[in-house]
């Protein structure tokens, strides 16, 4: 955190200054590690057995807080009879398919909902469209009516199906798999639980890559359930907080630049499982449901009315039928492929350098110069311009410049400073940021391009009854130019577009509450109504802290409805008291009839906590006074996901994709529904129970450095960054520096089934060889923001990675593989393409290879 | 102990100088135990200050890449990687590296058979196998027990005979230390450097004529000549910020209040009262430096919270000002001139007689 995320460290810094005891769990010993009382290094890759055992420990020894598991989570409820978990497959639960590699989940239902399960073609259909986790955000299908057992003895209960799912990640098999001695792993339990309860809370801070992995989600999920288990969620100074990446990926996935999402986190529609208007929303809210997704007709007509304005009406269904249709996989390293088949033609390019920043660089650079036309806008001539003229593929003889067909149209974009609009960080706080400069120049904002874009494509196909143009043409394009030129977009106008208003007078809608289904109110995202309630940017608000209580309710604003906790009705115990006077944050004031408190709660303001829904309600009216997790099917945290997820209920440990350990607890290696792509020019060493996995015998990991910035075009561009780190390295401990002589300063190279690269060596005690099994394990790490333009140039650390995915969103699994290093500078020119063959023969990667997926045997379920 | 004019021992500078009415003294507080080393300071300095660049060269000292403070690097970050043996340093948990093991990749066996393997498969072209792999499982007697040293691959200093077990990385943001008795000030021919209304020391690039005195005079080694110019530069305490009331450029970037700017009485409160918890906290290696008015150079106006000697960050341990005995030398060197003077007369005075 202190690495990439220097000024929220200021935070850590003070906290700890008060008092509190911060862990640093990494597998290098980094500048966070520094500030840490407890640093514990980890195999990269092994994250879920880590974590496993400390839900292992909080189960094995009743440390969970009880009276909040009860009541806020879903550890009473009964599972179906027919699931079989892991323990018992070896490593594969109920319902795999290894013909499409996916599960039918109807098994993994609560008891009495077999019929509710995703069946394999579904959740096949779900992994292509990365819709996966829509489910978990649109409320899967569950009912609130099932059976449960408040003792928690019933062995089908979620609370003692997860007890047995995690009884064999004790603390010798967190030691075995991810190299963290005993005595460390039960520092971190004992710590986490001893300040965790009534009176105390723990956050869990995760940084961005431990998202990308093959089983990324699950990571994620575990350290969820932890935090459920010991009553950390909805609490202030719980949480699990991702640190996200850039300024505002938080704002680009509410307002998403996704392929499968819409703003406000509705699903993009499928040609064939969302025909019809009436389909899609059923989909998304499914009728019979509790919760606020039952509403998601009035936020999916809003936003086709702030698209569409009055050609929006209720007869052509608010033009649904001008949204695009999903028809597959149209993720970015999908379309990448494509582009190398010949499938994809143009391509634009905002504040993205994928020939540095990500996974298989050649991949995406071979792609980019297959493409008709490349429309790269940017602050500077960044690598994804320059690939073919200068690129590492120039080199290789694998692009020819005079042959290369695409053509580039490089746009100057304006920075930060010189643009006005929103930041969402990752509290979800909007914060408006005025423009500070003119921008030079041609730059301009992303905003001008965009509307300017629009305007010319309207005109240009104006009159034009081609279907495929309807829907551009029937867009509400309209919006109040200002600025210098006259011709910029006013930012504050599309906020407003955002937050909604009402049709016929345009007020600002104060809350998401206020939008109706009928086409009488628009806006744009939902969960961003009230930024501009009263007419006035709540984003833009500013008092600093120190005039104002903890909770700073007037800097900025948070959605939904300026919550800066969210659900954070469990911050308050059934009876709606708080949990502690010293936790106090949102509680139920009997007197006034409300719910009160720090934040604004998030929850209906009135609801008592002893209502209970009238038989057969659904919606908002069928979640209870005592269930705060309002977007849930069931109101409930979800220590067992009965459905939403593709690769499982409960979090399990899969070795990484690459990986020379064969998985000490399962027959099953890696995540058998992980989302591949088997193709010559995206080979994957191999792991065991393959052969020749010692051709790559060490671990390696990327990340970042403070002083860059991703790829490097914001940083590497500047002189006093570039000097601060000046050249491309990789770290590695001394004693692997021994093992391949590798000397301080001088050169190496590393190789993967994708590629070689060099650089300069740092041989550092701040990492440290692993003992997994019986075998040491070392593990190698690299920076990723150098490529070959800038004041500084180096080889790109992701050349070395290939693609594969997470199956419910399709990240890519980026921060561990494996690799060979040897001293010395890689082979230059065609050499250099012989050289990385070499390694795959020698690995066995011939042609016709493929990586078994699945290692282990399914028993056909005798009932199907 | 000092009068007026003083070369040494405690004072207020700023009086000293010659102002009437002055303003408080300023000054740094740099409390190295929250610094990150993020480098905010060296890059706010630079942009504030218009300093050149130092040049694009890794130099393998850990993350620092500057090297120290020079004509072009006003504010510099040390980086220190410090392994240790034994437990975790002033707590009860187990040190950051315990229990990990030492040595090659392998296990006797798994070295033997991934030697064996990497041998040519039958698809050449391939790889040699890796050149050590056999000597290094046949030197292997308990997996992962013995310590095997680094053969070429030593880091500078660094003299570990035991597996390492604990392990610290200190990191300090260094800077002028605007001494209350300044060296390069004293020696100063043209008036380039001068003391300010705020206590502190600043050259004047317009005055400063290249002569290099002040260089050698810096107890600290802080001062430093731009080799293009050869002009003196260095840390000004943003003289041109201070004075309109605005915080320095490195203490306005800093994200940890690592480096605190302020009234130079009050910092060393706060240092005070800092120390005081450090050491609370189980912290017994927290000392300050350069806070003591009764030092070499009569106090720092920029002073530091280190966790380790001072010569660990490159620190000297008991910086004296270089012209402390200025006025003696220049008594002594009277007294021998009126001597040889008085020879000189009499000798003559002699002849005549």
């Amino acid at each position: 955190m202190a690495e990439a995320h220097p000024v929220g460290f200021q935070y850590v810094v003070e906290a700890k200054n008060r008092g509190a005891k911060v862990i640093h769990i990494d597998p290098r010993f980094t500048r966070t590690s520094a500030l840490a009382h407890s640093y514990v290094p980890v195999r990269a890759g092994a994250d879920i057995a880590f974590l496993g055992g400390v839900i292992n420990y909080i189960l094995g020894n009743e440390k969970d807080f009880r009276e909040y598991v009860l009541s806020y989570t879903n550890a009473s409820m009964l599972v179906n009879e027919d699931f079989k978990d892991t323990e018992e497959l070896d490593g594969l639960f109920s319902g795999y398919d290894p013909e499409l590699n996916t599960y039918d989940q109807s098994s993994w239902q609560y008891l009495g909902q077999q019929d509710e399960g995703q069946e394999e073609g579904e959740a096949h259909a779900d992994r292509e469209t990365a819709s996966g986790l829509e489910q978990e955000s649109h409320g899967p299908p569950v009912p609130a009516d099932v059976p449960r057992d408040p003792t928690l003895q019933d062995p089908r209960c979620v609370y003692q199906v997860l007890k047995r799912h995690y009884a064999r990640y004790t603390p010798e098999v967190v030691e075995r798999v991810c190299g963290v001695p005993q005595d460390k792993f039960l520092e971190v339990c004992e710590a986490w639980t001893a300040n965790s309860g009534r009176e105390r809370t723990t956050a869990l801070v995760y940084s961005v890559g431990w998202t990308q992995h093959s089983v990324g989600v699950q990571y994620i999920r575990a350290g969820a359930i932890i935090q459920l288990l010991l009553g950390n969620m909805g609490r202030p100074g719980g949480g699990v907080m991702a640190l996200r990446g850039h300024a505002s990926i938080q704002g680009s996935t509410d307002i998403p630049t996704l392929f499968n999402l819409l703003p406000g986190y509705l699903p993009m529609p499928h040609h064939s499982q969302h025909e019809t208007y009436r389909q899609w929303i059923d989909a998304i809210r499914h009728p019979e449901q509790q919760g606020f997704w039952a509403n998601a007709e009035s936020y999916a007509v809003n936003l086709l009315k702030a698209y569409y304005g009055e050609n929006a009406t209720k007869d052509n269904d608010f033009g649904y039928g001008w949204l695009p249709r999903l028809t597959g996989d149209h993720g970015t390293y999908q379309q990448v492929l494509d582009m190398i088949d010949g499938k994809i033609k143009g391509y634009f390019l905002l504040g993205q350098n994928p020939a540095v920043g990500s996974a298989h660089g050649r991949a995406q650079r071979l792609g980019m110069a297959n493409l008709d036309w490349l429309v790269v806008r940017d602050l500077f001539m960044i690598e994804s311009a320059t690939f073919w003229k200068d690129g590492p593929e120039v080199a290789t003889g694998e692009i020819v410049p005079e042959e290369c067909k695409t053509e580039v149209f490089f746009l100057p974009a304006a920075s930060h400073a010189e643009k006005e609009g929103t930041f969402t960080q990752t509290q979800r706080m909007l914060q408006w940021r005025e423009k500070a400069v003119e921008p030079p120049g041609d730059c301009r904002s992303e905003l001008w391009f965009f509307y300017h874009l629009g305007r010319i494509m309207r005109e240009r196909r104006a009159g034009s009854i081609d279907k495929r143009d309807q829907g551009l043409l029937n867009l509400a394009w309209d919006y109040p130019l200002h600025g210098e030129r006259g011709d910029e977009p006013s930012a504050e106008a599309v906020l407003k577009e955002i937050n909604g208003y009402e049709i016929a007078t345009g007020r600002p809608l104060s809350a998401f509450t206020e939008m109706k289904p009928d086409g009488s109110t628009a806006g744009g995202c939902w969960i961003y109504t009230g930024v501009y309630k009263d007419g006035v940017n709540q984003a833009a608000r500013r008092k600093p802290r120190t005039e104002q209580d903890w909770v700073a309710r007037e800097w900025g604003w948070a959605w939904p409805a300026d919550r800066r906790t969210l659900y954070n009705r469990a911050s308050a115990d059934p009876e709606g008291r708080p949990w502690s006077e010293r936790k106090k944050y949102v509680w139920w004031d009997e007197d006034a009839g409300e719910w009160t408190g720090y934040d604004v709660p998030d929850f209906e303001k009135t609801k008592p906590p002893s209502y209970r829904p009238p038989e057969g309600a659904t919606g908002v009216e069928a979640i209870s006074g005592d269930d705060p997790f309002i977007m849930q099917g069931d109101g409930k945290g979800w220590l067992y996901a009965p459905s939403g997820l593709i690769d499982g209920p409960m979090p399990t440990h899969y070795e990484p994709a690459e990986s020379m350990i064969r998985n000490p607890l399962y027959g099953q290696q890696a995540n058998p529904t992980r989302k591949v792509y088997e193709r010559s020019d995206n080979l994957t060493n191999p792991s065991p129970p393959e052969r020749h996995s010692e051709v790559y015998p060490y671990v390696f990991s990327t990340s970042r450095l403070t002083e860059h910035h991703t790829a490097g075009g914001m940083s590497r561009q500047l002189a006093y960054l570039s000097e601060l780190q000046p050249e491309m390295f990789v770290e590695v401990s001394p004693e692997l520096a021994a093992e391949r002589g590798l000397e301080h300063l001088g050169w190496a190279h590393i190789v993967t089934a994708r590629a070689a690269i060099e650089a300069r060596v740092l041989v550092t005690d701040r990492l440290t060889p692993l003992r997994i099994e019986d075998r040491t394990v070392h593990q190698i790490w690299m920076p990723y923001h150098w490529g070959g333009e800038g004041l500084v140039t180096g080889d790109s650390a992701n050349d070395l990675i290939g693609i594969t995915l997470d199956p419910n969103v399709l990240i890519q699994e980026s921060k561990v593989g494996t690799c060979d290093i040897r001293p010395g500078r890689r082979p230059t020119g065609p050499e250099l393409l012989a050289y990385v063959q070499g390694y795959r023969d020698r690995a066995g990667l011939t042609p016709g290879h493929r990586t078994p997926i699945l290692t282990t045997e399914v028993d056909e379920p005798e009932d199907s | 102990m000092a009068g007026p004019n003083s070369f040494y021992g405690p004072l207020d500078p700023a009086p000293d100088a010659g102002y009437v009415d002055a303003p408080p003294r300023m000054g740094f507080f740099t409390d190295t135990s929250v610094c990150i080393g993020c480098k905010a300071c060296e890059v706010a300095c630079k942009e504030w200050n218009l300093v050149p660049d130092d040049g694009f060269n890794l130099l393998g000292t850990s993350y620092d890449n500057t090297g120290g403070l020079t004509a072009n690097s006003w504010r510099h970050v040390a980086f220190i990687e410090q392994p240790a043996a034994g437990s975790g340093h002033g707590t009860d948990t187990p040190g950051a590296f315990a229990g990990m093991p030492t040595g090659p990749s392998a296990s006797a066996h798994t070295a033997v058979v991934a030697a064996g393997t990497s041998q040519d498969t039958g698809t050449d072209p391939g790889v040699p196998a890796a050149p050590d792999a056999l000597a290094a499982a046949a030197t292997i007697t308990a997996p992962g027990t013995q310590f095997l040293g680094m053969p070429g691959a030593d880091l500078p200093g660094r003299t570990m005979d035991a597996p390492r077990s604990d392990f610290r990385w200190l990191m300090m943001s260094n800077v002028c230390k605007h001494c209350t008795h300044a060296g390069c000030l004293d020696v100063c021919p043209t008036g380039a450097l001068f003391r300010t209304e705020f206590g502190t020391v600043v050259v004047q690039e317009d005055i400063c004529n290249g002569c290099g005195y002040c260089i050698p005079a810096c107890p600290y080694g802080v001062i430093d000549q731009r080799k293009d110019d050869g002009r003196a530069w260095k840390c000004t305490l943003c003289y041109d910020r201070i004075g309109d009331g605005l915080t320095p450029a490195c203490a306005k970037a800093c994200p940890t209040e690592s480096i605190q700017y302020g009234e130079l009485d009050e910092l060393r409160s706060r240092a005070a009262h800092r120390l005081e918890k450090l050491h609370e906290q189980g912290v017994a290696e927290a000392r300050l430096y350069g806070h003591d008015p009764n030092d070499g150079v009569g106090g720092d106006g920029a002073f530091f919270l280190l966790l380790d000697e001072p010569e660990v960050y490159g620190l000297p341990p008991d910086p004296v000002v270089t012209t402390r005995d200025l006025p003696d030398m220049w008594k002594r060197a009277g007294v021998a001139a009126l001597a040889m003077a008085a020879t000189i007369v009499v000798s003559f005075a002699g002849r005549r007689r």
